[in-house]
């Protein structure tokens, strides 16, 4: 594994030190450096429907040294660079957050900062990522741990074995890089992943023990599951076969967070071919719930125009185009109502551990 | 003196009425007979209507009462200079004066004593009493001229203001010329009969040859900053650079602000209404006063713009006889012509009763007090609204004096998040004139000012919140000159919202906007420039010292920056740029009425910034005179430049009043002000 990792590291890193090359190569050729970027935005995604995919097209744009305009982007682009090989070198991951005060610092004789505020530095990272074609793994940058896990599952970390069937009712922390390198998963004996929207609903499943009854994977992201939670999904997925399954809000919000856990995001396209799950599964809370399991029409909320705003967007998505889909999200909108996970403690606190999931998963009461 | 305008007295005569109207409550039971009640029924006097009502004058608080009493007498002391053709040279003085024996600093003091001063032409003994004691007197109701006195009922009301709370009479020393002699006299008002009570009358030597000095007693609150006496003489001065204007604040501070401007303002004519501007009931009474002896003849010699074969085919659309008797006409038929009259289209007024400041003493005015770097003026066409004629006027200064900006400069250090970012926050300042009186209340209601809301600064490279004043250091200046401006309540303080005069002041200060955008983008360009090959150069350092690390600190780090270095040059245009860089970024052409001050001199409308800087060291401070010393440098070094025009002669712009003032004479001697 050591040598592995060895090579990884220096491919990343020959990628880096190329940028230095860009320069070099212009200025000896009196060109102007540039670098060819990929525009990540709408404009640029396209959807995949063989592969259930949302994938970055090949749009890029050019940023180049000398224009007013670019000049200040391309410095902290290169500077940006360095930092990350530098991580690289000495094998060290860190936040985006520690590699903007890494970068920053004032140009000399002069009142500007090479970056003012952490807005200039992520999207740079991101850049890197998409020109470098780079993980962000890969490039040694991590995001929060904000991800639990419980259920039948066996990890090696860093050499320990972590048995998430014997960590109690708290789980084990998801980290944000869970790559085969950095984490293994040694055994794995259940029979699906449910992947949980909010913390709250997957505590109260986690303290009943809900994945020992009918063995199952429990994973939450708290709200927009973050990389390392999709990928750990995607990875239980590929290498256990197991089905996934998605239980969010019923608001555009929700449907929105299970399609990206589905096809990938707009922004992250560039990353839907390792972390899609095109065969996921959307188990609720669906439209048509209230009604199927009686929630009284008081513990709804009214839709507001940021969410009726919203929910046309998705309906206007090529992935949201399956007819089930249009009279799903249509049937929120005509009710103007949203319900929220946590609404079914109206009927009951264990509602949804006892009686909600387990109709759903006989009845197979689920969306594509 | 004391123009008074209609609206006046009718608001007054409608307030009488309301008042004579208001008899007992009828009681169930008879109590007191109608011979009772009609004793009980008196006249009330205008004047004690108006020690009731003194908040209508703009006497509503200690401190506004101070202003509108020193706003009164200067704005009769300049009309009077210049409707007799003279510059004006007003002097202002307050006093405090000693209440309970001790003598307050002027802050906390409550009593003061204004003087006002004026080289104007004098005014005849008989009339002296009731000008400055009597309400009312004379006004001109049907007189169409443009002129200062639209605040009120002029001095009059400010010195009723004074016997009502100090006691004391209004003292006035005038002299109608080196020969004649000077005459003293103290009045006061009979508020019961508005009539005038001499106290003293007494001839005296006095030092001027020529002019009126009025003193007054009043009960007041000094404070500085906004709408204050300062700003309103700071404001008069700029709007009026033909005025020499001494100001001997209540601290014991004099102010001078320099005559500039070296004309006066053409006088403006007198014209008679256009139909359209009138109200029925306007006409009704002008209908009994004319001394016209027919229906047509009324029409064609009572308003302009109606010629006597118009008034023939206004009176047969309106089917009355050409030949009725006007005060004959009455009831419906009169109701037909009126609506006759106002659907005939009638040419618009003619507009040279309106005297505009003019780009030139507007440009003056501006450079005068305040500091920028970048002015410019426009008046616009005369226009029309409701058959009134009128001009907007707007200039702008913007910026700091090229030496002013090196000051704030700190040396070069690292910041911190967050900060730098305030440092923009300036909002623009409005100042708002009508008829050249500074308007200093109700601003956020003033036509004005929402015509500059209303612009869109942003297209001039100005920065500007929704629904905010344009940012950045700029003071706008509006005026509005016109025989009728439309005031949105009685207390005159802000122009009404015509949809006319809206657009008038809004292409006004898009014309102003533009220019200042080109001014600023040619300014930007030559910075940008500099800035360009400025960034590369900080940059090419970061980049390089990026690669360098990147490939192990082994690179050759002078060659790379040398290579890049070659690079930026030849792509921010090599040497040519660098002559470019020297300059500030070429002329004024294309900025017509526009002066620009740069660190090596004044560009375009030179003349007058010369004329200012002639007349300023006198009595401005240190700062004023090191500039006139830079600026002679500069223009001496660069010869090239178009400017040098020398300033104008004194003698010309002495000569032109004399010569009016004997146009003139055959009025004269003219009794001042109230006719």
């Amino acid at each position: 594994m050591a040598t592995k990792q060895k090579k990884m590291t220096t491919a990343v890193e020959k990628k880096l030190i190329g940028l230095a090359d860009v320069v070099i190569t212009a200025a000896e050729r009196a060109k102007d450096p540039t670098i060819a970027i990929p525009i990540r935005a709408l404009s640029n995604v396209s959807f995949n429907e063989r592969k259930g995919l949302i994938e970055m097209g090949c749009k890029k744009q050019a940023r180049s040294f000398f224009n007013v305009g670019m000049a200040k982007k391309f410095m902290q682009t290169m500077l940006v660079a360095d930092a990350l090989s530098e991580l690289q070198r000495a094998d060290l991951t860190t936040s985006l957050r520690e590699i903007y005060y890494r970068t920053k610092h004032t140009i000399a004789d002069s009142h500007e900062n090479t970056f003012d505020t952490q807005d200039e530095s992520d999207p740079v990272i991101e850049d890197l990522e998409v020109s470098l074609a780079a993980l962000r793994e890969e490039l040694h940058v991590r995001a929060e741990n904000s991800g639990s896990i419980v259920g039948p599952v066996v990890f090696g970390d860093d050499g320990d074995r972590v048995d998430c069937a014997k960590l109690g009712k708290g789980g084990y922390s998801v980290p944000s890089i869970v790559e085969p390198e950095y984490l293994e998963i040694r055994r794995c004996t259940a029979d699906f992943v449910l992947l949980v929207e909010k913390g709250t609903q997957w505590n109260r499943l986690s303290e009943d023990k809900f994945w020992r009854r009918y063995n199952c994977v429990l994973l939450t992201g708290n709200g927009q599951p973050p990389r390392g939670v999709r990928r750990l999904a995607r990875r239980l997925h590929e290498e256990h076969r197991l089905p996934v399954y998605v239980l969010v809000d019923n608001d555009p919000w929700g449907y929105y967070i299970y399609s990206v856990i589905k096809q990938g995001s707009i922004n992250l396209a560039f990353e839907s071919q390792r972390m899609a799950i095109p065969k996921a599964k959307f188990i609720g809370l669906s439209s048509a719930d209230p009604e199927r399991y009686e929630l009284p029409r008081n513990v709804g909320i009214k839709l507001n125009e940021k969410d009726i705003a919203r929910a046309k967007e998705l309906m206007n998505y090529q992935w949201f185009q399956k007819p089930a889909w249009q009279a799903e999200i249509k049937r929120m909108l005509g009710s103007g109502l949203k319900y929220e996970l946590d609404a079914l403690a109206n009927k009951d606190f264990q509602y949804l551990t006892k009686k909600y999931l387990p109709r759903k998963l006989k009845e197979k009461d689920w969306l594509d | 003196m004391a123009k008074k305008d209609s609206s006046v007295p009718s608001s007054s005569r409608s307030a009488v009425e309301s008042v004579a109207e208001k008899k007992p409550a009828a009681a169930l039971t008879q109590l007191v007979t109608a011979v009772e009640m009609g004793a009980r029924q008196r006249e009330i006097s205008v004047s004690e209507f108006f020690t009731k009502n003194r908040h209508l004058l703009g006497f509503d608080n200690p401190r506004k009462a101070l202003l509108t009493c020193v706003k009164e007498a200067v704005d009769n002391a300049l009309d009077a200079s210049e409707e007799a053709g003279i510059l004006p040279d007003v002097t202002v003085q307050l006093e405090v004066v000693p209440t309970g024996g001790t003598t307050l600093p002027a802050s906390q003091a409550t009593r003061f004593r204004i003087t006002v001063t004026d080289n104007g032409p004098g005014i005849v003994r008989q009339h002296i009493p009731r000008i400055f004691a009597k309400l009312l007197y004379g006004s001109k109701f049907h007189r169409m001229r443009m002129s200062r006195g639209q605040q009120g009922i002029g001095i009059s009301a400010a010195g009723m203001y004074g016997q009502l709370t100090t006691g004391k009479p209004v003292q006035i020393i005038s002299r109608t010329g080196p020969k004649a002699a000077a005459h003293y006299f103290e009045v006061q008002i009979d508020t019961k009969k508005n009539e005038p009570l001499v106290h003293e009358n007494k001839q005296i030597a006095w030092d001027q040859p020529q002019g009126t000095q009025v003193t007054l007693e009043v009960e007041g609150k000094y404070q500085k900053g906004r709408a204050s006496v300062d700003e309103w003489l700071e404001q008069t001065s700029i709007a009026n650079p033909h005025v020499r204007l001494i100001y001997r604040t209540p601290e014991g501070e004099t102010k001078e602000y320099p005559r500039t401007y070296h004309e006066l303002p053409p006088s403006p004519r007198e014209i008679k209404p256009h139909p359209y501007g009138i109200e029925f009931g306007m006409m009704l009474k002008m209908l009994q006063d004319t001394k016209g002896h027919s229906v047509s003849g009324f029409l064609s010699s009572d308003f302009c713009r109606i010629s006597p074969q118009l008034a023939d085919e206004i009176c047969k659309a309106a089917k009355v006889s050409p030949n009725m008797k006007p005060r004959d006409l009455k009831g419906p038929v009169a109701e037909t012509l009126y609506q006759t009259l106002q659907n005939t289209k009638i040419m618009a007024p003619p507009t040279n009763c309106i005297s505009p400041i003019g780009e030139k003493a507007i440009l003056s005015g501006l450079y005068k007090q305040i500091k920028g770097e970048f002015y410019t003026a426009v008046s616009r066409p005369p226009a029309v609204y409701r058959g009134y004629p009128f001009i907007i006027e707007a200039g702008l200064a913007y910026g700091h004096r090229p030496e002013d900006q090196t000051k704030p400069k700190q040396p070069a250090g690292p910041k911190a998040e967050g900060e730098g970012e305030d440092e923009h926050s300036e909002l623009a300042r409005v100042i708002r004139y009508a008829n050249r009186v500074p308007l200093l209340y109700q601003q956020s209601s003033c036509s004005t000012f929402k015509a500059v809301l209303g612009t869109t600064w942003k297209h001039y490279g100005i920065s500007q919140s929704r629904g905010a004043l344009p940012g950045g250091p700029m003071v706008i200046f509006v005026h509005m000159a016109s025989v009728w401006v439309p005031f949105t309540s009685e207390s005159k303080e802000a122009i009404a919202d015509y949809d006319e005069i809206q657009k008038e002041i809004t292409l006004a200060l898009r014309e102003c906007g533009r220019r200042l955008g080109l001014f600023l983008r040619r300014r930007e360009r030559a910075a940008s420039e500099f800035r360009r090959r400025n960034i590369f150069e900080l940059y090419i350092e970061e980049v390089v010292e990026a690669c360098n690390r990147l490939k192990g600190g082994k690179l050759p780090k002078e060659k790379l920056k040398a290579q890049l270095q070659k690079i930026a040059t030849s792509r921010t245009g090599g040497l040519k740029t660098d002559e470019a860089l020297g300059k500030t970024g070429g002329g004024p052409e294309g900025l017509p009425d526009s002066i620009i001050v740069t660190a090596e001199g004044i560009e375009g409308a030179v003349e007058i910034a010369q004329q200012v800087e002639a007349d300023a060291p006198k009595a401005a401070g240190a700062a004023v005179n090191d500039l006139s010393d830079k600026e002679q440098m500069a223009a001496t070094n660069q010869g090239k430049k178009q400017k040098k025009e020398p300033a104008k002669p004194e003698k010309k712009a002495k000569n032109k009043p004399v010569s009016r003032k004997s146009a003139k004479s055959e009025k004269s001697p003219a009794p001042r002000g109230k006719k």
